[in-house]
């Protein structure tokens, strides 16, 4: 696998994250991103055998609880105080569909 | 002006010798003596006066109070709290107010402890120097010229300037015991899900683990059993059945095997010469220590430097500006305002954590990065298991050196991500580590890590209890 990141793959893994860079951060991240994928191509040398990947290591596996309303005492008003842009209680955003 | 162990502090509040007004001006005090060291981020000062009157008008009415009753403490601050806005240093959450407490903040006030102040760290937890957060660098208690640590740093260096007798931290890859070590102080991080994980702004959740931040392991140990509870808010929490940490008398002889991979490599030959001169202290003290090798421990920061940015990937695209979280003023489309809320909220460093993330997530690489990655991290899991078949307890060095200066890593991510080359296999595995003091290189102070085996954090405390009594 080709570790060196272009330019322009970093502008597309910009665009799959929701982020917009200038023209010098993509050149930067591609430098910086192109090292650090090179450091971690030392995993393409280790057998693995058969072993299964681990997700998660607590050991837990479906924890349940019953299924019943807990008041935790959030208001709704209180919740709505970090929200930037709101009409008549409900959260305001951009036109979705042109 | 330092405090006395926590056990004492209530002692002496239970004696009337001190109010927890005094103490709480104690911290308030300190903190402003310690300015320059950019520590803290807000300070708790009208609300934390008011709880402590109310502490001690409760005492005077012969009500019971908790088990830390006028203790002042530090949050990290990307713990939410009802008091103080909770920033995570970050831009993208600078002006966020939370809703709801997090579950250790809230099990320690329910102790009658008292939140003095919100520490500084990287912005989301993602450093080892704090040079990240987007705010300031917090700097090294010993000299200013150095960095204290990430990503608790601004939690370390306020409990070594004694701003408080602890403080909370997260650790995800080592962001509690690689500070504590650069500040010559305890850090402490728990086998995973001993700790609620709610309210805690989220890093990457299958490393993410909450610990505390001492001058002693005593005190690490009596905060730490009160934050160790299953949390029906946190479905990943687990039970540790040997939870009453704080009783600490073992007399037992331990056989410790001191890891061959740490002691290799670029490390500070007066950081190996104190390992291993704790080592023979161990010897004379009567346990065994001999070298055991886990084959595969040099492979653990590539697995965490894909692992994490996953995670880190996952958690973080819930910012989009529109909730909560810094929103941008100029957009002519819904697309263009996630773009630009996320672009002018996230620092550097969180925005190149989460491309490496997209990028071992994406189609096409997955398997080759992020499910390799996660093949490893079983191998790694299996050799931790066959060590600890043999073995207590593992130990090394925290870090390979002592803390740098100011500037000198921040220009070369992957210089930076190297300094956790000792940490990060152990958020990888789950398994409980602390940080304990031993030495000075050059007038900087570094720490021993001692790893034992998940849940197994009791028999860790009356282990480190030990190793600090041999130093004594």
């Amino acid at each position: 696998m080709d570790k060196k990141l272009s330019k322009e793959e970093v502008s597309k893994l910009a665009k799959l994250a929701r982020l917009k860079l200038s023209d010098q951060e993509l050149e930067k991240y591609a430098n910086e991103l192109s090292s650090i994928f090179e450091y971690i191509e030392l995993l393409n040398k280790v057998d693995v055998g058969n072993l299964k990947p681990t997700h998660q290591v607590s050991g837990l596996k479906n924890v349940m609880r019953d299924d019943e309303i807990i008041d935790y005492g959030y208001d709704v008003k209180t919740l709505m105080d970090n929200v930037k842009s709101s009409k008549d209680g409900y959260i305001k955003v951009k036109r979705m569909i042109g | 002006m330092s405090w006395p162990t926590i056990e004492e502090m209530v002692k002496k509040f239970n004696s009337g010798e001190v109010t927890a007004e005094e103490n709480v001006l104690k911290s308030f005090e300190l903190i402003e003596k310690g300015n320059k060291y950019n520590a803290i981020i807000s300070v708790n000062k009208d609300a934390a006066i008011k709880l402590a009157k109310e502490i001690d008008q409760k005492k005077k009415d012969g009500k019971k109070l908790g088990r830390l009753a006028g203790v002042p403490y530090i949050a990290k601050d990307n713990f939410l709290t009802l008091d103080l806005n909770t920033t995570a240093a970050s831009n993208m959450l600078k002006d966020y107010k939370a809703n709801y407490e997090s579950t250790t903040t809230k099990l320690l006030n329910q102790e009658d402890a008292i939140m003095v102040a919100k520490a500084n760290l990287d912005a989301f937890a993602h450093g080892t120097s704090t040079e990240n957060s987007d705010f300031f660098t917090t700097f090294n208690p010993i000299d200013v010229e150095y960095v204290a640590g990430g990503s608790s740093g601004g939690s370390a260096s306020s409990v070594a300037l004694d701003m408080a007798p602890f403080a909370l931290g997260s650790d995800t890859g080592g962001s509690i015991r690689l500070p504590a070590s650069f500040c010559g102080i305890v850090g402490y991080k728990p086998t995973y899900g001993a700790v609620s994980r709610s309210g805690v702004v989220a890093m990457a959740s299958s490393l993410d683990t909450i610990g505390v931040l001492t001058k002693n392991v005593a005190d690490a140990a009596l905060v730490q059993e009160i934050i160790t509870k299953v949390d029906p808010l946190d479905s990943t929490t687990v039970e540790i059945k040997d939870g009453n940490f704080s009783e600490l008398n073992s007399g037992k002889k331990y056989k410790v095997g001191i890891l061959k991979e740490h002691m290799e490599g670029e490390l500070d030959p007066n950081i190996k010469a104190g390992v291993l001169d704790t080592v023979e202290k161990l010897k004379a003290a009567g346990h065994a220590v001999e070298e055991v090798s886990i084959k595969d421990l040099p492979l653990a920061l590539a697995v965490y430097y894909i692992v994490c940015p996953a995670e880190v990937a996952s958690n973080l695209s819930r910012y989009d500006g529109i909730r909560y979280g810094h929103a941008s003023e100029e957009s002519k489309d819904l697309e263009d305002f996630y773009l630009n809320s996320r672009s002018e909220g996230f620092g550097a460093e969180a925005k190149r954590r989460i491309m490496i993330g997209t990028h071992v997530l994406s189609s096409g690489y997955f398997d080759a990065y992020y499910n390799k990655a996660q093949t490893v991290r079983t191998q790694l899991i299996n050799q931790f298991n066959d060590a600890f078949s043999n073995y207590d307890f593992l130990i090394g060095p925290t870090s390979p050196s002592t803390a740098f200066k100011v500037g000198e890593k921040s220009k070369d991510p992957l210089a930076m991500y190297l300094m956790d080359i000792l940490t990060v296999a152990i958020n990888l595995v789950g398994i409980p580590a602390i940080s304990i003091p031993i030495g000075e290189s050059n007038k900087m102070p570094f720490g021993l890590q001692v790893m034992a085996k998940q849940k197994d954090d009791h028999e860790l405390f009356r282990f480190s209890k030990e190793i600090e009594g041999l130093n004594g």
